[in-house]
């Protein structure tokens, strides 16, 4: 009783104190009627429109969606696209917290805090798509699990990962709220998430391209086979990376303010060693691609038109950056590197694309091309998530690794003396 | 902390694998279910032989179902497809035999695509057979549709609450020992109504019978496995608008193995990765160290 009434009052100060500290930290920094700005709040506002007709009126009446097509950009590019360039964060963390790769460390929490945002929303642009929203605790609580689904998979494993991946980011809240024994504490969870946000990803990102096992008579056979998932799950590694890459190339220069010393030093050298790592898994990808192609007999289809563009999609966009990022690191070039990034990138987009929008019912007569109003609401999307990314690396440490030298500290602190 | 770590893997492992038999159990269906599944559910047979093209079922189902009464009448030439408001339709083909009437609904497939990639189990296959929908489960995220290798459920595109719509087999009158509206109604016994095995002999003994009639295939004895809707027919059913590329296998096998795979990944990777963060830990201290 005695430590309760002790601590009640330090309670209600703290409480005072952060409610203060946040009301402050609200406040916008810097100009606000930037290009930026105007641009994305133009657009947003245009959003909330559309999304106001779309939940009174139905999917179709701002959507292009039909009863042929019933997944179209929303599913495509936000939800499939979006979570495979969110993959950086569990192929990080595994390079170093389980392969205990220090070099890699300064980027951590930049990429966990995009792998984390890039989760919300996504999940955010899926519960758009839901006809029926209001069902979608059904899975969750347990009334109705329709354990035999894919999506049933996917869809829980989108709300764990995004649980682990906010406790792998906690610390950075805990340190800018100013609870240094609650950062400890959170510390010590990091770990565990990790392990759990990695084993989560293996299985969500190889689900997503799992949930068109059975739409195996409506994707072009050049797209299909039963290897997505791994081809998936492949893929999201070196997307995850050279997302981390040409992500890491704008915040460097647009937050620059905000980039540590230990950041600004070893940059060019971490971006070589993703180069390095996006270089060898492409080439496995491009190899699985040729393997899955052979196998599949799939000679015939290479001289249709579709052949064509199947043939653009692996070698413009998985061979040739492949290529550029050797070259990139053999010649220690940031910018080739950063190219070789942005083509994958066009890779990738396209090829979730195919599987799940253009080459899927590639034998209708009226194909689904997405209406204005989609892409608005995608763009919306990615720009409320550049709101929220940059409200909080303007205010978190983020990008200055002073963590990392106190983690250290702590660690060797601990350390029996026999490992040292 | 090394003992803490061990306790966390061993129960996160324990957890995993407790998960992952409860999934294991709840995918495989046994094959004596299976089979029991296939013998006792309720089946229609369709004899295209025997239409008449009269789409006395289109509207007998349009009443049953309260649905909008269908078009009087039909531009002929065109092949309309079931939608939200009409769960059933009667197409002609012209043929090398004449024209030849053709009836469509949901196939009702032993082992639904639909049904397995349902999250919230709002697609549902019933005992009796019919595959029907439930709204207070289905959250709307419309993956029946694209598993469907029938293209058969529908969604209300332009509505607030949409449903999905699709037939039903009128699983409430069969539930009081009906019959599906649009067999009751047929007045040239086109459809038939009876246990899958029953209405399976009746397909083989009417070909057998005029073996030079009917060509010998029932389609929907093997098409994805085998479904609730059989057909007759004294032309090729390509020829009848009907996918006959579809595989013999049912549909839900195709995620079966990715899924098995989820158990096994769950239990053993938590393992192997804290090994292994534990094994590299020396490459931190010398790091920091160096």
């Amino acid at each position: 009783m005695a430590t309760v009434s002790a601590d009640t009052p330090g309670f209600w100060n703290e409480t005072r104190r952060f409610t203060r500290f946040l009301a402050g930290e609200m406040k916008p920094r810097g100009r606000i009627l930037t290009p930026f700005n105007v641009i994305t709040i133009a657009i947003m506002v245009v959003a909330a429109v559309i999304l106001y007709i779309r939940f009174t009126q139905g999917l179709g009446s701002v959507t292009n969606l039909s009863q042929e097509v019933p997944w179209g950009l929303w599913i495509g590019f936000d939800v499939i696209t979006g979570v495979a360039f969110a993959g950086g964060a569990y192929v990080l963390t595994f390079v170093v917290y389980i392969l205990n790769v220090e070099k890699y460390q300064p980027i951590v929490r930049a990429t966990v805090l995009n792998g984390f945002l890039a989760y919300v929303f996504y999940a955010g642009a899926l519960l758009l798509d839901l006809g029926r929203p209001w069902n979608v605790i059904n899975p969750i609580i347990g009334n109705s699990f329709g354990v035999s689904s894919v999506l049933f998979l996917v869809a829980w494993h989108f709300l764990l990962y995004m649980t682990a991946e906010l406790l792998e980011f906690a610390p950075a809240i805990a340190e800018w709220a100013g609870w240094p024994r609650l950062r400890r504490w959170l510390n010590r969870l990091t770990l565990g998430a990790v392990i759990f946000g990695i084993t989560l990803s293996t299985l969500h990102q190889s689900g997503l391209g799992a949930l068109y096992m059975m739409a195996r008579d409506k994707v072009h056979p050049l797209w299909y086979s039963e290897f997505i998932p791994i081809m998936f799950f492949v893929s999201s590694i070196f997307a995850g990376l050279s997302m981390v890459i040409f992500e890491g190339s704008i915040t460097h220069r647009v937050f620059h303010h905000r980039v540590g010393r230990d950041l600004e030093r070893s940059h060019d050298g971490i971006v070589q060693g993703l180069a390095r790592i996006c270089a060898g898994t492409l080439f496995v990808y491009l190899f699985l691609q040729l393997l899955v192609f052979v196998h599949g007999q799939k000679w015939e289809y290479l001289t249709t038109g579709w052949g064509s563009w199947y043939l653009l999609e692996v070698i413009g966009f998985v061979a040739l950056p492949s290529w550029l990022f050797l070259h990139g690191v053999a010649r220690k070039s940031s910018r080739v590197i950063r190219t070789a990034a942005a083509l994958t990138l066009v890779g990738i987009v396209l090829n979730r694309l195919n599987i799940s929008v253009i080459a899927f019912k590639w034998y209708l007569p009226v194909r689904y091309v997405p209406s204005w109003q989609e892409i608005v609401v995608t763009l919306a999307v990615l720009s409320a998530e550049i709101w929220v990314f940059r409200w909080v690396v303007n205010r978190m440490p983020v990008l200055d690794s002073a963590h990392v030298r106190a983690d250290v500290g702590e660690r060797i602190e601990r350390a029996p003396a026999s490992a040292a | 902390m090394r003992r803490r770590s061990a306790v966390k893997t061993l129960a996160l492992a324990a957890g995993s694998t407790l998960v992952g038999r409860n999934l294991a159990q709840a995918r495989a269906p046994s094959p004596k279910t299976d089979l029991a599944a296939a013998t006792g559910s309720r089946a229609i047979l369709v004899d295209t032989t025997k239409c008449i093209g009269c789409r006395m079922c289109e509207r007998a189902c349009a009443e049953a179902n309260g649905l909008p009464e269908p078009a009087k009448s039909v531009e002929s030439g065109t092949v309309r497809i079931t939608s939200e408001s009409q769960w059933t339709v009667v197409n002609r083909y012209e043929t090398e035999n004449g024209p030849v009437n053709v009836k469509r609904q949901c196939m009702h497939c032993l082992q639904p695509a639909c049904t397995s990639a349902c999250l919230t189990k709002a697609m549902y296959k019933t005992g009796e057979g019919p595959v029907i929908w439930r709204g207070d489960k289905c959250m709307g995220c419309r993956f029946c549709m694209l598993s469907c290798p029938f293209d058969i459920p529908k969604f209300e595109y332009h509505s607030a609450n949409p449903r999905i719509q699709k037939c039903q087999m009128c699983f409430d009158r069969l539930k009081d020992g009906g019959m599906p509206a649009c067999v009751s109604v047929c007045p040239v016994n086109a459809t038939s109504y009876g246990t899958r095995t029953e209405m399976l002999e009746l397909a083989w003994s009417r070909v057998y019978g005029e073996p030079d009639k009917y060509v010998h295939h029932v389609y929907g004895e093997d098409e994805a496995g085998g479904t609730g809707l059989l057909y007759l027919a004294s032309v090729p059913f390509e020829q009848l608008g009907f996918r006959t590329d579809l595989s013999q296998t049912p549909y839900p096998t195709f995620t079966r193995d990715f899924l098995y795979a989820v158990p096994f990944v769950l239990t053993l990777f938590p393992p192997f990765l804290l090994a292994v963060s534990k094994a590299t830990a020396g490459n931190r201290q010398q790091d920091s160290e160096g």
